[in-house]
């Protein structure tokens, strides 16, 4: 892509393959940014949700090999690898999540797999993927953005999910008086009713921004941190396609660098989605006031 | 970067996911390993138990050791005494069946001697009053001086 110029080359690696409504009524698959935006909500990233889908698929059927063979006694060396994994996530669970729920720590461990193994598309280089997706369709100018991580409509579509399970948990602990209560009367409470009623919508507000801020948060976080390391990765390539050499050169110490300083992020962001998630759902769990 | 129906098919996706490993990852692996940690636990708890079962076994093979020596000196000890008992006793006996045959034996000789002695006695007394009456030339009245004659006799 070192033929466009360098800008051209970083938009066109920011943009997803959308299928959508076409200007002309038809479905199909935008042709540039203004097309792909103008679309509207009834779009599809049709990469992201293919990486993302064939990643999961990968990680439900790799623990489920693991799982069917399962055995108490000497585990293999794919059961240990699991055993380690399901054994990590579990003490986390067990540390932060007092109640008594199922679906707590298989949600955990999906969640840490899968965010893990999206992030991990991240070290593959810049424009390995796109290329492959190039020389496949043989369209010369398809965009293909292969880490869904960096995607927001991935990141909150996990957080929209786990914010669904804080309400479901919310109201099902508490009840619906009780989830409401819990958005109204706090922190600030009086005796007097007349009292209360008036600081009613400054509790509603406060809660209610507290509560809605966790799914956004959980969502930007992860998309922040894999969209920024993406855009440095691109930048990093931007000085592959400069021509000069000794760039060139400090290209591939950079390349190598960041990518070794990746590591720790992905783990690290799939970790505290991790752990956030389920400390969310811990306090869903909670009547702490 | 726009927002749009990706997020729905992501929520679908996750929880499908979620769903399959609630159902058929977790479940298997979290019980393979409870029921390790269970084999484990039991396990340890074996082997102490076999190192104290040990422990008794040796206590209790010293104390029957022991037992077992002192009971081989008590009989050892028995024996002894019993063995010189034995022979105190064969020497008692013999020596009061010495004792018994000896005093027949001097019982024998006593009465041998003493029919020796009476015999000779009433010998010597016909002799004496033979040899007074030839010495005399008279007959001496047997009857008169029998009184003398025995009087004699015992003296002798």
């Amino acid at each position: 892509m070192a033929a466009e110029n360098a800008s051209g080359y970083i938009q066109h690696h920011l943009q997803n393959l959308t299928f959508g409504r076409l200007p002309s009524g038809d479905w199909g698959l935008a042709h540039t940014a203004q097309e792909a935006k103008e679309m509207g909500f009834w779009a599809f990233h049709l990469d992201t949700l293919g990486w993302s889908v064939a990643l999961g698929v990968i990680f439900v059927l790799l623990f489920r090999m693991a799982a069917s063979k399962a055995t108490s006694g000497q585990p293999g060396a794919l059961q240990n690898f699991v055993e380690v994994l399901v054994e990590f996530v579990d003490g986390s669970v067990k540390d932060t999540f007092h109640g008594r729920n199922p679906l707590i720590a298989p949600l955990a461990l999906t969640i840490f797999v899968w965010i893990f193994l999206m992030n991990a598309i991240d070290l593959i280089p810049v424009d390995w993927i796109p290329h492959a997706a190039m020389a496949i369709s043989g369209n010369e100018h398809i965009f293909f953005r292969a880490v869904p991580t960096t995607d927001p409509n991935a990141t909150l579509g996990m957080a929209l999910s786990v914010f669904a399970l804080i309400i479901f948990y919310s109201i099902k602990v508490k009840g619906i008086g009780g989830f409401i209560g819990e958005l109204t009367l706090h922190p600030f409470s009086s005796k007097n009713i007349a009292v209360q009623v008036i600081l009613i919508p400054v509790n509603f507000l406060l809660e209610f921004v507290t509560l809605v801020a966790k799914p956004i948060s959980l969502a930007l976080r992860l998309f922040g941190n894999m969209y920024a390391g993406e855009l440095v990765f691109i930048l990093i390539a931007v000085m592959f396609g400069s021509g000069l050499l000794w760039l060139s050169g400090l290209g591939v110490v950079l390349q190598w660098a960041w990518a070794v300083f990746h590591i720790l992020i992905i783990t690290l962001q799939a970790f505290i989605f991790m752990m956030l998630t389920i400390v969310y759902l811990s306090m869903a769990h909670e009547d702490n006031h | 970067m726009n927002i749009n129906a990706t997020l729905i098919g992501q929520s679908v996706a996750f929880f499908i996911f979620v769903l399959f490993c609630m159902k058929f990852v977790w479940p298997p692996v979290i019980t393979a390993l409870r029921e390790r940690q269970k084999k484990i636990a039991e396990g340890l708890d074996a082997a102490n138990r076999a190192t104290r079962d040990l422990e008794l076994a040796q206590e209790k093979v010293g104390e029957q050791l022991r037992e077992a020596k002192t009971q081989a000196a008590e009989i050892i000890e028995q024996a002894k005494k019993r063995a010189t008992q034995i022979v105190d006793e064969a020497r008692d006996q013999a020596r009061v069946e010495a004792e018994r045959v000896k005093a027949q034996a001097q019982a024998e000789i006593e009465q041998e001697i003493n029919g020796v002695k009476d015999a000779l006695r009433a010998q010597l007394g016909s002799l004496a009053v033979g040899g007074a009456e030839k010495i005399l030339g008279a007959t001496i009245d047997r009857n008169a001086h029998a009184e003398l004659v025995d009087k004699l006799a015992a003296e002798i």
